[in-house]
């Protein structure tokens, strides 16, 4: 492991190379207000971040990225476009693996542009990688982008869609939604319910706050689910079959363009993808060894819904990834209350890439 | 020495005793009741150390015992990674309680984890805040939410009681040791069909320190041979 020092010159290269670039440096403070974390990751956040009370400021956190007070400083200074670089300490519980650092310094690149979000893609990777240059490092790539398009055309109920999208995020609550929703199955116990003239008959005294009627809204909610078709199986088939996608980017954009025959709501995103590779491969990256996985970047505590990459040594697969980034345009929109700035950057570890020089 | 920690008082501690003596191995508290002194006989170089049960686990972590009884709720409760941390010996068939997940008898429409995560949904659009689940079992009960993908909720801490927070309305569900369920079905709860997070009982463990002397680990092992464990 390189000094303290040794780490923070690293960080200060790789901050003036971002900031070179056009970039704005900005600080964050490292105590947050935990409210924002909580509303977007709920109680999982407090098994990644530490979380501590303020007697006046209520729950506080020790920042575990820079990402949320980066979105809200430029919600509040409103240009567009922007670049902002920082380099900082940032904070994490490690409760699985006692070898990783809980506190390390992450050097970032955020842009904010929405005319040429290709581009924009393409600028954060291609600066990243450029940061790195000469180290023994590989990427890998994904889009979360591809996926809730697909999830947003499925042929089937609104709720449904709804309920997959709230958990794009969850892989194994999304596969087990996705088979009830494919099974058109319900248990006998819950069939006897729903058939009920009166579910609520033997329901008894209600207490604690939700109520009758969130009961019966729900029922409603469930009658409809059981009266809607079941997804096709076919349709079924062609989201694991973009799930399973771990190829070449050019060979992954030729699978998803066949795919998007049969499912014409992922054009836009296939061409977006499209889009974003050639603007790589104008930035100077050859997309056709590039990795491309389909369910990168599909893993609790994210925010990314769009591009996701991230850069690991090549020597070293016991080491978290050197570099992870993505676009983040919902995020956004959620902090922003309805006003969307869309966005996507990138952090790097200094630490670690002193570590394999 | 070798010391053994085991729950200093009530039916934990007298039902440790027992079943150690029925493997022929005495263990009492010396001195007066209230002393947490205590001897070991039937075997040498074996330290009785009697602790609360909710100590133990840490205690073994940190190597300032080297055996200790204690539920496996609470090992896999206080100990991050416990298993790196701590090995079971022996389960002792006694002290057993289900960590189990509780909503209101009312709500027919929930039955399992399926539908508390779908209604855990609905709920923060109405009310605007995330569905209160109160226990003072945070980490297995968020391990165990997250492993199955439940959000939309907040834990609550609840000490004691918890059973009567949904009344109360400072919860909306619960996660909580039981029994035999009687308590829950008083307080107009059910259990959710897969809501069971961990069936505990009372354990055997070894701490997992390295820093055993040969004396210790001979003692271990002969302890090992007497108990038939």
């Amino acid at each position: 492991m390189p000094t303290a020092p040794e780490t923070l010159t690293e960080a200060r290269r790789l901050r003036d190379l971002f900031a070179a670039k056009g970039a704005q440096v900005i600080k964050a403070d490292v105590l947050q207000s935990a409210d924002t974390l909580l509303d977007l990751y709920g109680e999982d956040i407090r098994a990644r971040a530490y979380l501590t009370s303020d007697p006046l400021r209520g729950e506080m956190v020790l920042r575990p990225d820079f990402t949320v007070p980066v979105v809200q400083m430029h919600m509040e200074a409103q240009a567009d476009p922007a670049r902002y670089t920082y380099s900082g300490k940032v904070f994490r519980k490690q409760e699985s693996d006692e070898s990783r650092a809980n506190e390390y310094v992450q050097v970032g690149y955020e842009v904010f542009d929405g005319h040429d979000p290709a581009g924009a893609d393409a600028e954060v990777f291609a600066a990243i990688a450029e940061a790195l240059g000469g180290l023994p490092v590989r990427a890998a790539t994904g889009d979360i982008g591809i996926l809730m398009a697909a999830v947003r055309g499925l042929r089937t109920t609104e709720a449904r869609k709804a309920a997959l999208l709230r958990h794009i995020w969850r892989p194994g609550r999304f596969r087990a939604l996705m088979k009830r929703f494919g099974s058109g199955q319900v248990s006998p116990a819950r069939a006897a319910l729903l058939a009920a003239d009166d579910p609520l008959a033997n329901a008894g005294p209600n207490i604690g706050l939700r109520s009758k009627a969130e009961v019966a809204a729900r029922i409603a909610a469930l009658r409809a689910d059981a009266a809607a078709a079941p997804i096709a199986t076919e349709e079924i088939a062609l989201i694991d079959a973009m799930l399973g996608l771990r190829e070449t980017a050019t060979n992954v954009l030729s699978a998803l363009r066949d795919i998007a025959v049969d499912m014409p709501a992922i054009g836009k995103a296939v061409a977006r993808l499209d889009a974003r590779l050639e603007a790589l491969g104008d930035k100077g990256v050859d997309v056709t060894t590039l990795e491309f996985e389909g369910s990168y970047g599909r893993t609790s505590l994210e925010y990314y819904d769009g591009f996701v990459f991230g850069f690991y040594a090549v020597d070293r697969p016991d080491l978290p990834p050197v570099a992870t980034g993505g676009r983040y345009d919902a995020l956004t929109a959620q902090l922003g209350q309805g006003r969307a700035a869309p966005a996507v950057g990138g952090v790097i570890r200094p630490d670690l890439v002193r570590g394999m020089r | 020495m070798l010391k053994l920690g085991v729950p200093s008082k009530g039916r934990l501690m007298e039902k440790t005793f027992d079943w150690f003596g029925a493997r022929g191995v005495g263990l009492r508290k010396s001195g007066s009741d209230r002393e947490y002194a205590g001897a070991v006989e039937g075997i040498e170089g074996v330290e009785l150390v009697l602790l609360s049960a909710g100590e133990i686990p840490r205690e073994l972590a940190a190597g300032n015992i080297h055996l200790g009884v204690t539920g496996s709720d609470l090992v896999r409760e206080k100990l991050a990674n416990w298993d790196a941390r701590v090995t079971e010996l022996a389960p002792m068939g006694f002290g057993g309680a289900d960590l189990i997940i509780a909503v209101p008898q009312a709500w027919v429409d929930v039955a399992t984890l399926d539908d508390l995560d779908a209604a855990a949904a609905a709920f923060r659009r109405t009310h605007g805040f995330r569905m209160r689940i109160a226990t003072k079992y945070h980490r297995l009960v968020r391990e165990f939410l997250r492993d199955n993908g439940v959000a939309d909720y907040q834990l609550v801490d609840s000490q004691g009681a918890t059973e009567g927070t949904v009344k109360n309305e400072t919860a909306e569900a619960i996660a909580d040791i039981t029994s035999t369920g009687e308590t829950l079905r008083a307080n107009g709860l059910k259990v959710l069909d897969d809501g069971l997070i961990h069936a505990s009982q009372a354990t055997l463990f070894r701490g997992r320190r390295k820093d055993w002397t040969d004396a210790q680990r001979q003692t271990l092992k002969a302890l090992q041979m007497v108990l038939g464990v």
